[in-house]
């Protein structure tokens, strides 16, 4: 497991949320850390807990969470942070959403909508926020900014609006970008556009980010390193380019294999028996993927295994070292 | 050459002075499928609603199974064949299923209403269309937001396929499903055209569930068909440039992202 040198560090962070008068497991076990400027990606699907993780690291839970273990952003324990300290905590770590229509307000215009965060929580007046988003907005390819700032959301593409939501998020010069599925909505054109100004900006300011996504081959694309969530839990951390290769746990081969391919027919995919389990199905001394997967045997029903390093990544799998290799799925299997 | 199943010629439609539909024309030939493709404001579902009825053409042919379907059906006898026809799925399986209908009964209405059987065997068709679906009984007496999304879709399929139509839309039917999920019904989809003579027309904007479920392919842009063909050939060798720009922005491993910034004039 990476220890030190992590921007951000989650070390054991399990979640419960009360439902129906009982509380629910969310998140189990959840360890991983972004180093300064890494593209970290997290993808899982329905019910996984990616998008919980991302609430939990902003401290964005709904009343009555139970959370255990630790979040440490740059040395500080999240979970402390209350005041001023937290408000500076959002501003170093900004979010941005799927869907950027349902987190603006169709009433208040860009320019307001963009410099709130800077004019309420930094004090910058108004002539000198307005400024700084109009240049943002240069920078992610909206060149006519002052008239954007005048405009309200229903004036702008889908495309459009999200490229200022993330001018927005960069207002307040943060470190961390935590980017919740930030280009699902859009057009895969617009999609490519959106993720190559996005690319180029990280870059250029050293930004950090975990980008949620279900889309193995997108996360791959785009991130340094990927981790793949099932059931609430980490089940592998893997560098993005051995991803499809060399895959660790069954479940992330399963999942590639399972995306029909675009330069090739399959006579049938691979399909996953089953559906995804929700943390709270998950058996508690058991492999959560036991029920659905092709390489389950006793040992994966005798105890839920621990995340195990393994050729530079991690797996939850508790016949890792003697399956590695051996399972990429080939196309029409 | 027997008469394709269904046939759209010249097709347009306008909302005022938007021109959504431009031209468009295909035939899907018996147990066929074909995909059309195209981003948000393409008319890519715009089209789908004319096939179905639920838009009026400004102008244009459309034939299914033979008969024209371009003006509103006159009759609730000729709304009916025109259902037993051509059925769609949409997009998303939380609004397209009446809350307060089991997919039990959701069935059994399509199959009292088109096929006019029995109780006994309407029930014996139930069964055999869960088991098509893989729904279990239990599930088949569920309400719908007792089911998982991937469930909701599969009735949704089920409830298409009790009209038994010789056409099947499926508008975006698997983009909200779960990657594992998505599988299944694909598979599912393809298991049904090879035991029907069913024909599939698949509205996506997903080149690879493209490339799975379709032979030929239409390429739409803002109203228009910019490219058409073989799917495998067209996205092996897309020649419109807006094709070409498609198939380049689909993530796949070692793929980059590339800045084509237009300033937009929305």
């Amino acid at each position: 497991m990476m220890r030190g040198g992590g921007l951000l560090e989650l070390d054991g962070v399990t979640v419960s949320l009360p439902v129906q008068g009982e509380m629910r497991p969310v998140l189990q076990d959840v360890s991983f850390a972004i180093r300064p400027g890494e593209a970290l990606g997290l993808v899982g699907e329905s019910g996984s807990g990616k998008s919980m993780t991302a609430r939990t690291i902003d401290k964005l839970l709904p009343d009555g969470a139970a959370v255990a273990g630790r979040v440490r952003f740059d040395g500080r324990d999240v979970m402390t942070l209350a005041g001023a300290d937290l408000k500076r905590f959002r501003g170093e770590v900004a979010m941005i959403f799927q869907d950027p229509r349902a987190h603006t307000n169709p009433v208040r215009r860009i320019g307001d909508f963009m410099t709130e965060a800077l004019r309420t929580n930094s004090g910058v007046g108004m002539g000198e926020a307005s400024a700084r988003a109009v240049a943002l907005l240069k920078s992610v390819g909206i060149e006519d900014g002052e008239r954007r700032l005048r405009q309200y959301p229903h004036e702008l593409s889908g495309g459009l609006l999200q490229r200022v939501m993330i001018a927005t998020a960069l207002l307040t010069q943060p470190r961390l970008l935590l980017a919740d599925e930030p280009t699902t909505a859009l057009d895969v054109t617009t999609q490519a556009e959106v993720l190559a100004i996005l690319d180029g900006l990280r870059s250029k300011l050293h930004l950090a980010m975990l980008f949620i996504t279900h889309n193995l081959e997108l996360a791959a694309a785009i991130c340094d390193r990927t981790v793949v969530m099932y059931a609430g839990q980490v089940v592998e951390v893997r560098e993005s380019n051995k991803l499809h290769e060399q895959p660790l746990h069954p479940y992330t081969a399963a999942l590639a294999a399972a995306r029909p391919n675009i330069d090739a027919t399959a006579h049938r995919l691979t399909a996953i028996p089953g559906r995804p389990l929700s943390a709270f199905e998950a058996p508690p001394d058991a492999c959560a993927f036991t029920a659905r997967c092709p390489h389950a045997a006793d040992v994966c029903r005798a105890r839920r295994p621990a995340l195990m390093e393994l050729d530079g990544g991690l797996t939850r799998c508790a016949r890792g070292s003697e399956l590695f290799g051996k399972l990429k799925v080939p196309l029409n299997a | 050459m027997p008469e394709p199943v269904l046939q759209v010629e010249s097709l347009r439609k306008e909302y005022g002075p938007l021109v959504a539909v431009d031209g468009v024309g295909f035939t899907v030939p018996e147990g066929g499928s074909l995909a059309i493709v195209g981003e948000s404001g393409s008319g890519k579902t715009t089209v789908a609603r004319l096939i179905v009825g639920l838009e009026r053409a400004t102008a244009g042919a459309i034939r299914a199974c033979g008969r024209d379907r371009s003006a509103p059906a006159r009759s609730t006898r000729e709304r009916r064949l025109r259902g037993s026809e051509v059925q769609i799925v949409f997009q998303d399986p939380y609004t397209s299923l009446d809350p307060r209908q089991t997919m039990e009964d959701a069935i059994d209405e399509v199959l009292r209403l088109h096929r006019g059987w029995a109780a006994d065997k309407r029930k014996q068709r139930v069964r055999e269309l869960s088991d098509l679906v893989g729904m279990d009984e239990r599930q088949t007496r569920a309400l719908p937001r007792a089911l998982s999304g991937g469930q909701r879709q599969r009735v949704a399929i089920a409830r298409a396929l009790a009209a038994e139509p010789r056409v099947l839309i499926l508008d975006e039917s698997v983009a909200a499903l779960d990657v594992s999920i998505q599988a299944q019904v694909l598979n599912l989809l393809a298991d049904i055209r090879d035991e029907t003579a069913i024909s599939f027309v698949l509205i996506s904007h997903d080149l690879a569930v493209v490339r799975q479920l379709t032979e030929q392919i239409v390429v739409m842009w803002r109203g228009r068909v910019v490219e058409r063909g073989e799917t495998a050939d067209v996205l092996d060798h897309p020649q419109d440039d807006y094709t070409k720009l498609l198939r380049s922005s689909v993530p796949r491993p070692g793929w980059k992202p590339t800045q084509r910034i237009h300033v937009a004039t929305a």
